[in-house]
């Protein structure tokens, strides 16, 4: 008998491990396969179609350790009829699992270089996989730089691993905030407003940037005034994804689908693009 | 006697300034420091200064009855404070608080208001470098209205 691939297009069901509240609107499931059969490895900054059975699919990207193999970590917001129905399951619950899909950030690639991490409010949970990945090989790289912007405090997600990381030396964690009281402490001002500052050397730098678009737009306006080369930064795109797998055409962008040429692209690739308001 | 002028030049804001220009500004620069929780100034005090930020923390706040101090902006290290002794009637729209211990210059807005009436090519020169400040703060202003991360 011959062995099949298994159907792009067929979930594989997973429960439930584990749900944490991230913020107000936020929140991450642990899953693990129900066959016990692994898949769960991925590259940082693809994603997966979540299944909610009965209710709906949506794409999500991974926001785990990459090297943690026994379970996907997945984070998202409670905006829309699957993610408010997901926000509502309990440890134990069923979810069905395509992918991994699409293209991850090039964290191998960049070894020998300063790598800068801007991450626009959800923009952080595609990202976090990258720096686990970049922490996990730190001998590789030159200097890591986290600039993260978010709302408003209560919306800084992921708090316990933002304190592990600026309590390293090897790390230069920033955080900023939309807007606040006077309690906080830390940084006002939007996330662009880091860059000028940041202690990379630009002439040796990638930047991998995930946000809204309008934030990646002008974050990428600012790292090339630092003199960024285009070519060293990457985006990751957003777009209505519903097959993953580039056959449906919902998540086209120009000549790309984002589902399979991204999310992850090269800013240079999709320059052009990025501009065009009708695509 | 040893002047302000070589911190001055080296001030990115101040990046490429004639000697002569940079002469006429040390006369109005004096070092300044502020305690954290200090103001640098509040709104609607008359505002004649601005400072360059050499050391510390300070934050831009709004007051408002209702929520009491509102955090709009903050600024560190090589920034440049205050534009409104440049507009008349020359009072400050926020207040200026140090988060922590902060060590400036400050530049006295009345002595240069009057230097730039009479060396029009420093008022220019003053002006074009504030006019990137004022565009930058704007811009990041429209970002932070756009509410960007709550969709």
């Amino acid at each position: 008998m011959i062995d099949k691939a298994p159907d792009p297009i067929v979930p594989r069901p997973f429960r439930i491990q584990r749900v944490r509240r991230e913020t107000e609107d936020t929140f991450t499931v642990e899953l693990v396969p129900v066959d016990g059969a692994g898949g769960t490895s991925f590259v940082p900054g693809q994603f997966n179609m979540l299944y909610l059975f009965g209710v709906g699919e949506i794409p999500v990207s991974i926001s785990g350790d990459p090297n943690e193999g026994s379970k996907l970590v997945h984070t998202t917001r409670a905006v829309g009829t699957v993610t408010k129905a997901m926000q509502r399951l309990k440890r134990g619950s069923f979810l069905g699992v395509r992918g991994p899909y699409g293209t991850g950030w090039p964290v191998e690639e960049v070894a020998g270089s300063d790598v800068v991490l801007v991450a626009g409010g959800m923009g952080l949970a595609p990202l976090r996989p990258a720096l686990f990945r970049l922490i996990s090989r730190r001998e590789r790289y030159g200097r890591i730089v986290l600039l993260y912007g978010t709302r408003s405090p209560a919306d800084i997600l992921f708090q316990k691993d933002l304190e592990h990381w600026r309590a390293r030396f090897d790390l230069e964690v920033y955080v900023t905030v939309d807007r606040a009281m006077s309690s906080w402490r830390g940084n006002v001002g939007v996330v662009t407003g880091l860059i000028p500052k940041a202690p990379f050397d630009p002439s040796q730098t990638t930047a991998l940037v995930c946000g809204p678009e309008v934030m990646m737009r002008f974050a990428v306006q600012e790292l090339v005034r630092r003199g960024l080369n285009p070519s060293d930064i990457y985006v990751s795109m957003e777009r209505n994804m519903k097959c993953a797998v580039g056959f449906c055409g919902h998540c086209q962008f120009g000549p790309h689908f984002v589902c399979k040429d991204g999310p992850v692209f090269r800013y240079d690739g999709v320059k052009e693009l990025m501009w065009v308001r009708e695509v | 006697m040893e002047t302000l002028e070589p911190i001055l030049a080296q001030h990115p804001f101040l990046e490429g300034m004639e000697r002569r220009h940079l002469e006429l500004l040390v006369g109005c620069a004096s070092n300044v420091r502020f305690d954290a929780g200090k103001f640098l100034f509040r709104e609607g005090e008359e505002a004649n200064h601005f400072y360059f930020v050499r050391h510390g923390r300070v934050v831009l706040e709004i007051f408002s009855p209702q929520r009491g101090p509102i955090e709009i902006e903050t600024l560190t290290e090589g920034d440049v404070l205050g534009w409104s002794w440049l507009v008349p009637p020359y009072y400050w729209r926020f207040d200026a608080r140090a988060v922590e211990m902060t060590r400036a210059i400050a530049l006295d807005g009345k002595c240069l208001r009057n230097k730039c009436e009479t060396d029009k090519d420093l008022g220019y020169e003053l002006l074009k470098r504030f006019v990137n400040i004022v565009d930058r703060r704007l811009q990041a202003t429209r970002l932070q209205l756009m509410d960007l991360y709550g969709d």
